[in-house]
C-alpha cells in the first residue's frame, strides 16, 4: 500500500484530520464484537452439544440451522433482517418492532445467528474429536452425564477448538465491516464517508485497512497466547 | 408461469444469478492460478518468492473482503488513471466486473495458496524426484505428476474456499455490479417487498451450495479411484 501510494502523494493531513472520526468507528466495530462474540459462545456450547448427540432430532435440527445459516451469504442474511422483516405489517405492530427497525439490534442479530453457526460447528467438530477412552474413564470412576460434559468432554473439546475459535474471532470481526451497510457508522462506514467526500482512495480505504490490520494481528497474537496457556500440553518439550 | 413468479421479477433475478455465476466462475479461475503461484513460491527455493507469497497471504488475512474489495476497486481505479494520464491518455472508467473479478479472484488466491501448498506437499516426494529422473522438466513434472495427484488431496480445502467465494461474491453488488443482490434490491424499491426478494436470493444462495457440495462428492468420487478406504 504504502508504495502506491507514495508515488500518488498521499495527502497525510487528511488521514491525520479524519482519524477522529477512525477512532469513533473502532469504537463501533469493537462494541459490535463485545455484544456478538460472548452471545455466540454462550449459545454454540448447548447447540454444539445437541449437534454432536446421537439423538437424530436434535442433531438434525442444529445441522440444518447451521447449513442455511453457512449456506448464504451474511450480507443477504442481513438484509432479510433489517429491510426484509420490514415488509410485514403484524410485525411492524408487534412490541418486537422497536427492536427490529433499529439497526443495531439487527447487526448483533444477523451477527450472532451467524457467529453462533460457525462456532457450533467448530466445537461439535471438537466433541465429536474426543478420545473414547477419556469418556470411558470418566464413566468408570462414576461419573454421571451432566459430569462427563463438565469436566470431561467440555475443557477437553474448548481446548481442542482454541486455534479454529480464533480463526472464527477474527473472521467475526472482518465481517463487523458489513454493519455498514445497514446505516452504522463503523470502521468502513468511516471509510466510505472519507471516500465520497474527497475521492482520494487510498487515504480513505488504506487508512481503514491498517486499522483492521492491527485489530487482526492483536486477535490472533491474543489467541497465540491464550493457546500457550490452554494448550500446554501440546507443546514440544525442550 | 415463471414469468409472473416474484411479481414477473424472477427473470431479472435469475439475471443477476447469471451475473453471479459469472463472477465467480472467472474470480475462481484467477484464483486458482494464483494460488498454485503462491504454492509455488511458498515451497520455492528462493527467499523473496517466500517472503512475497508471506506478504501476499497476511495482506488478505488482515483486512476484510470488503475492505479490500473498496480499496482495488477505487485505488486500482486510480492507479490505473494516474499511470494513463502519465502517458498521455485521458480518463478509463475500470470495469465493475473486471475489478470485482480481479478482487474476489486476488483473494481467494491467498486462501488456496495454503490449500495447494498442503496438497503438493502431500504427493509423495518420490513421485516428483521420479518424474526428474525420467528427465521431465520442472513444467512437466508438475503438469503430469504432481497435479494430477494433488487434486484429491485439495478438494476438501478447495471446496470450502469455493463455498465462502461464492458468498463472497454477493459483496460485488456493494462496488456497483449488476448482480442477484443488487437486482434483489431494485426488485424491493419497486415492489415494497424486501423480504421476498431477499429470502430468495437466500434460497438461490443455498441451492448453489447444495448443488456445489453434490458436484463436487462426485469429484471426489472420481479422483479417489484406485484408493484404498479405511473400512469404517
Amino acid at each position: 500500500m504504502s508504495t502506491s501510494a507514495s508515488f500518488l502523494g498521499v495527502d497525510w493531513g487528511l488521514i491525520a484530520s479524519s482519524l477522529p472520526a477512525f477512532f469513533d468507528g473502532l469504537r463501533v466495530c469493537l462494541i459490535l464484537l463485545a455484544i456478538t462474540l460472548p452471545c455466540g459462545f454462550l449459545l454454540s456450547l448447548p447447540l454444539a452439544v445437541a449437534r454432536a448427540s446421537s439423538n437424530r432430532v436434535a442433531s438434525g435440527a442444529v445441522w440444518f440451522f447451521t447449513y442455511v445459516v453457512r449456506g448464504t451469504p451474511l450480507l443477504v442474511q442481513i438484509f432479510v433482517i433489517y429491510y426484509g422483516l420490514a415488509q410485514f405489517e403484524w410485525i411492524r405492530e408487534s412490541a418486537a418492532w422497536v427492536l427490529l427497525k433499529n439497526a443495531w439490534f439487527c447487526a448483533w442479530f444477523a451477527f450472532t445467528l451467524n457467529t453462533t453457526a460457525y462456532t457450533t460447528e467448530i466445537f461439535a467438530g471438537a466433541i465429536k474429536a474426543t478420545p473414547s477412552g477419556e469418556i470411558e474413564a470418566a464413566r468408570s470412576v462414576g461419573m454421571s452425564s451432566a459430569q462427563v460434559y463438565t469436566r470431561i468432554l467440555l475443557p477437553g473439546a474448548l481446548r481442542r477448538a482454541l486455534p479454529q475459535y480464533g480463526n472464527e474471532v477474527v473472521g467475526m470481526m472482518h465481517a463487523t465491516a458489513l454493519a455498514s451497510t445497514v446505516t452504522l457508522v463503523d470502521l468502513t462506514r468511516v471509510a466510505r464517508d472519507v471516500y465520497a467526500n474527497h475521492l482520494l482512495p487510498v487515504e480513505a480505504f488504506g487508512t481503514v485497512a491498517v486499522f483492521y490490520f492491527v485489530l487482526t494481528f492483536s486477535l490472533v497474537g491474543t489467541f497465540k497466547l491464550l493457546e500457550r496457556r490452554f494448550l500446554r500440553h501440546l507443546q514440544p518439550r525442550s | 408461469m415463471m414469468d409472473t413468479m416474484l411479481h414477473g421479477y424472477l427473470p431479472a433475478i435469475l439475471g443477476g444469478l447469471a451475473l453471479t455465476l459469472q463472477i465467480a466462475a472467472a474470480s475462481l479461475l484467477v484464483a486458482c492460478v494464483l494460488g498454485m503461484l503462491g504454492a509455488l513460491a511458498k515451497l520455492s527455493k528462493s527467499r523473496i518468492a517466500r517472503v512475497v507469497a508471506d506478504a501476499y497471504a497476511t495482506l488478505i488475512r488482515g483486512v476484510p473482503d470488503l475492505v479490500l474489495m473498496l480499496l482495488t476497486f477505487y485505488g486500482g481505479q486510480a492507479i490505473v488513471n494516474w499511470a494513463v494520464q502519465k502517458m498521455g491518455g485521458s480518463y478509463v472508467d475500470i470495469d465493475p466486473f473486471i475489478a470485482g473479478t480481479l478482487t474476489v479472484g486476488f483473494i481467494f488466491g491467498a486462501y488456496l495458496t495454503e490449500t495447494f501448498r498442503g496438497a503438493i506437499l502431500a504427493v509423495p516426494r518420490g513421485q516428483i524426484e521420479a518424474g526428474y529422473a525420467y528427465g521431465m522438466s520442472f513444467t512437466r513434472t508438475l503438469w503430469r505428476i504432481t497435479l494430477p495427484q494433488m487434486i484429491r488431496h485439495a478438494l476438501p480445502g478447495f471446496v470450502n474456499n469455493w463455498l465462502v467465494m461464492i458468498k463472497a461474491t454477493a459483496l460485488v453488488s456493494i462496488i456497483g455490479l449488476d448482480d442477484m443482490v443488487h437486482r434483489a434490491g431494485l426488485a424491493t424499491a419497486a415492489t415494497r417487498e424486501p423480504f421476498t426478494f431477499y429470502a430468495a436470493i437466500a434460497l438461490i444462495y443455498l441451492t448453489i451450495t447444495s448443488v456445489s457440495l453434490f458436484l463436487l462428492w462426485r469429484v471426489e468420487l472420481r479422483f479417489s479411484r484406485g484408493v484404498r478406504r479405511v473400512a469404517a
